[in-house]
């Protein structure tokens, strides 16, 4: 067996930057990632970082933006500390060398983005994700963290309800390996992959969500599923950033259609509200052959290379279109899970030994909807927090004594599935009928006989999932088995999102009901706790933080 | 389109050897390569194993050779090389081992790029804001951080390729393009204090005077980084700092001195 104070799932920016805080501290801690830590979907993030930097700006109205974005759902003492401590942050990953674009007398500079009444996102040109999360790589090398590459946790180890450690696989080796720790915290990302098209990278499968719930920890706010307003044909993004900088959106008429549904806000209004707006539209006949357009035309060939050029460069590798000359066809793809795991403000869930940051948390900060740019902000606040948090409780705990015998017991487990016959029957059908069975039923908009509709096909796929194998036996690098066990964890996620949201009868930031179209504060301004068990899962109710904001009609 | 791929194979449990593999397929129009090897693994063969993640060319998973020139397979559209069907050739890296099929091992690519420090070592305690700093000089330095460390231009360096095939052990070779312009991305920050070290370490042997300025690198980075300029500017700015004692340097220097002295070279 292996062990370490801090064993952090995920290498993202939310683990790395758990895992440099929790070393920081003087624990002994080390990462474990299915991809090598570059590879993380963090680096997809284009648009930036939001942070109240600006003279006129302040951490009120950073917070304020983002508890109307979240429909009020948000609890508004995660948001406090979340805005309050934001420019220390990005202060800090300025010195750790991060190229933040600037301004003319060099400081940071900020762009507008979708739902702040500021321009408060910092960025590097259109890679933000991606130069951070090569800095923190950086400084997780120069802190000398342990990183345990392309090794995939299978389950957790729990011992009288605590926390205990890791099981996990090398994927090189096909080697199972038992990981004690006095902690586990848990930082894989988004579940993006259980909706089918989605912005999200191909490993972006819910797995520490999935593993952290088998284990009794609660997830929130599941229903809340964000989709972008912006996607090219096959989902993949293109950045606020761009409306940001100043894009129309157009119809087939050539309308800015915004004017309709959010006339002071136009195209920065939140992504609910536009992806929904662009949905209508398209619903109602006029659509460019199921798109809307996003017109940078006028921003000029300059702009559009200095600051967008990634985008430039994806139009015209996707759609073929150069964005210069041309509108680029988009249309809304799902993009963000604003649920997860619930934790405290120190990331702490539910479960003793158990924490969580980034997209696989659920702080809340983002409520029923996320604003641009406060994601990459929660996995370096949240981060921050949860390894300093981690750091503090490893004191309090005596070390794992894990038996080895979990180990073959989850060799066995992973065996059966090896020797399964592969029939006609596979993991690829599956994971794409639940994909188009999330994305139509459980997608932008929804009505309890569509979620019953989706419910039933789930339950169908989860037993058609049981008898499923693969073609691939082998040991080594076999991504085939990984991608059976990825399938797994989602489809216990894609129950549980569509359960959440046939619950919520009412219609609040992502969760559009067409049978319950108003918001309804009186009976449901409050979060939805799900809880595994082997028979169903069951639910409950978490109260939301109310500080100094009280509930008003959204309007943007 | 129908599209053909011939894929080389490698399974270290198989015994089987390195041997290559045909597919035939129908495809989207739009296909790209990425897109092709995931249809074949959906629908033909799941044992085919290759990395790839975010489909965009910004995670670096998903380069290979193809018709023999490192590329990003999600950024390479079969279309553009098989207008008329022809067989399109999908290996995995050169310059690094395999450990299955298109899956190299990067291990000693990751150790190079950990050799030149990667991270700013400024002079004394930051500002109490963030650095105060050109908007022109973080815009050129953007380009360079922009390397994805696919591994594209590593794959494809003669000189690796070379030392390699002549037998050096993996860890005493050239440190290799992509190393080089994460090197550089920190000698050309303002904030960074360290460049006398850096550039005296990069002088030595196995460092930027290695490069033979073919060229390929540049040609193959999906990225538009340019490690081989890179190289040349450390070269530069290693010159100006006086560190000239290196064969290379020392070549360089003399090659000036004649073409100022003779007008000959």
């Amino acid at each position: 067996m292996l062990s370490h104070d801090v064993l952090v799932i995920g290498a993202g920016l939310a683990g790395m930057r758990a895992a440099l805080e929790a070393r920081r501290k003087g624990v002994d801690v080390a990462v474990l990632t299915k991809v090598h830590p570059v590879r993380s979907h963090s680096t997809q993030a284009q648009g930036g970082i939001n942070a109240a930097l600006g003279e006129d700006d302040s951490w009120e109205k950073h917070a304020f933006d983002t508890v109307k974005g979240s429909d009020y759902l948000g609890d508004q003492d995660s948001i406090e500390i979340f805005c309050r401590e934001a420019p220390g942050d990005i202060i800090e990953l300025e010195h750790m060398g991060t190229v933040f674009s600037r301004r003319e007398d060099g400081r940071i500079a900020q762009r507008p983005f979708g739902g702040a009444a500021f321009p408060r996102t910092c960025y590097i040109a259109d890679i933000t994700g991606q130069v951070l999360l090569h800095v923190l790589y950086e400084q997780l090398l120069q802190a000398g963290v342990r990183v345990y590459e392309e090794w995939f946790a299978t389950s957790l180890i729990m011992e009288d309800g605590a926390c205990r450690g890791a099981l996990a696989m090398e994927i090189r080796s096909g080697q199972l390996q038992a990981f004690g720790a006095k902690v586990v915290i848990m930082a894989t990302g988004g579940l993006g992959r259980v909706y089918e098209p989605s912005t999200n990278s191909l490993i972006s499968t819910g797995d520490g969500q999935a593993l952290a719930y088998r284990a009794g920890a609660g997830l929130m706010d599941m229903e809340f599923v964000q989709f972008h307003p912006t996607a090219l044909r096959n989902g993949i993004l293109v950045t606020e950033g761009a409306r940001g900088e100043g894009a129309y959106l157009l119809n087939s008429k050539g309308e800015r259609f915004m004017e309709k549904y959010a006339p002071k806000m136009m195209e920065l209004a939140s992504r609910d509200v536009v992806s929904r707006a662009e949905q209508t539209e398209i619903d109602e006949g006029r659509g460019v052959d199921g798109f809307i357009l996003l017109d940078l035309r006028h921003l000029g060939r300059e702009k559009i290379l200095e600051r967008l050029p990634q985008i430039h460069e994806l139009a015209l590798d996707i759609a073929g279109v150069d964005a210069i000359d041309e509108p680029i066809p988009i249309r809304p793809a799902m993009h963000y899970a604003m649920g997860g795991i619930k934790t405290d403000v120190h990331g702490a869930s539910l479960l003793p030994g158990l924490y969580a940051a980034g997209e696989c948390a659920c702080v809340t900060v983002h409520g029923a909807n996320r604003l641009g740019g406060n994601s990459l902000l929660e996995t370096v606040v949240f981060g921050r927090r949860t390894g300093a948090a981690a750091a503090e409780y490893v004191d309090r705990v005596s070390p794992a004594n894990v038996s080895e015998a979990l180990v073959s017991h989850e060799g066995d487990r992973i065996k059966t599935i090896l020797e399964r016959p592969d029939g006609r029957d596979s993991v690829a059908r599956i994971r794409m009928e639940m994909g188009q069975t999330m994305n139509q039923y459980v997608g932008m908009f929804r009505t309890e006989e569509g979620l019953q509709t989706a419910a039933a096909k789930l339950a169908e796929l989860k037993e058609r999932y049981k008898q499923v194998g693969v073609q691939d036996k082998s040991r080594v690098f076999n991504t085939s088995l990984l991608f059976h066990l990825e399938l797994g964890n989602m489809l216990d996620l894609a129950e549980a999102i569509a359960l959440a949201a046939s619950h919520r009868r009412e219609s609040r930031g992502a969760q559009f009901r067409r049978d319950f179209p108003q918001r309804d504060d009186e009976v449901w301004l409050k979060h939805i706790v799900i809880r595994y068990a082997p028979e169903g899962p069951g639910l409950d109710y978490s109260p939301v933080s109310i500080t100094r904001w009280q509930p008003e009609r959204r309007v943007y | 389109m129908q599209a053909k791929l011939r894929v080389r194979r490698f399974d270290p449990e198989s015994g089987d050897g390195v041997h290559y593999q045909s597919y035939v397929l129908e495809v989207p129009d739009y296909a790209t390569v990425l897109d092709i090897l995931l249809q074949i693994r959906e629908e033909l063969d799941d044992s085919l194993a290759l990395r790839c993640s975010c489909c965009s060319a910004i995670c670096g998973s998903c380069a290979m050779r193809i018709n023999g020139q490192a590329r990003l397979a999600c950024k390479t559209k079969a279309r553009d090389l098989a207008a008329d069907g022809e067989e399109i050739l999908v290996e995995p890296v050169g310059n690094m081992g395999v450990i299955k099929d298109l899956v190299a091992d990067m291990d000693s690519f990751w150790q190079k790029a950990r050799a030149v420090e990667p991270w700013l070592q400024p002079d004394g305690p930051p500002p109490e804001r963030e650095y105060l700093v050109p908007h022109e000089v973080m815009r050129a330095l953007t380009d360079v951080v922009a390397c994805i460390m696919c591994g594209a231009c590593v794959s494809d360096c003669t000189v690796l390729e070379t030392e390699l095939g002549l037998g050096k052990p993996p860890d005493q070779t050239f440190l290799g393009p992509a190393a080089l312009a994460k090197a550089y991305r920190y000698v050309g920050d303002p904030r960074d204090a360290a460049d006398a070290n850096r550039l005296a370490a990069l002088s030595r042997l196995e460092g930027i005077w290695d490069c033979t300025r073919c060229n390929f690198c540049v040609e193959v980075c999906p990225k538009g980084v340019a490690p081989m300029d890179q190289i040349l500017a450390l070269r530069r700015k290693a010159i100006e700092r006086g560190y000239d004692e290196y064969l290379g340097a020392r070549h360089t220097l003399e090659f000036e001195k004649t073409v100022r002295e003779s007008s000959w070279l």
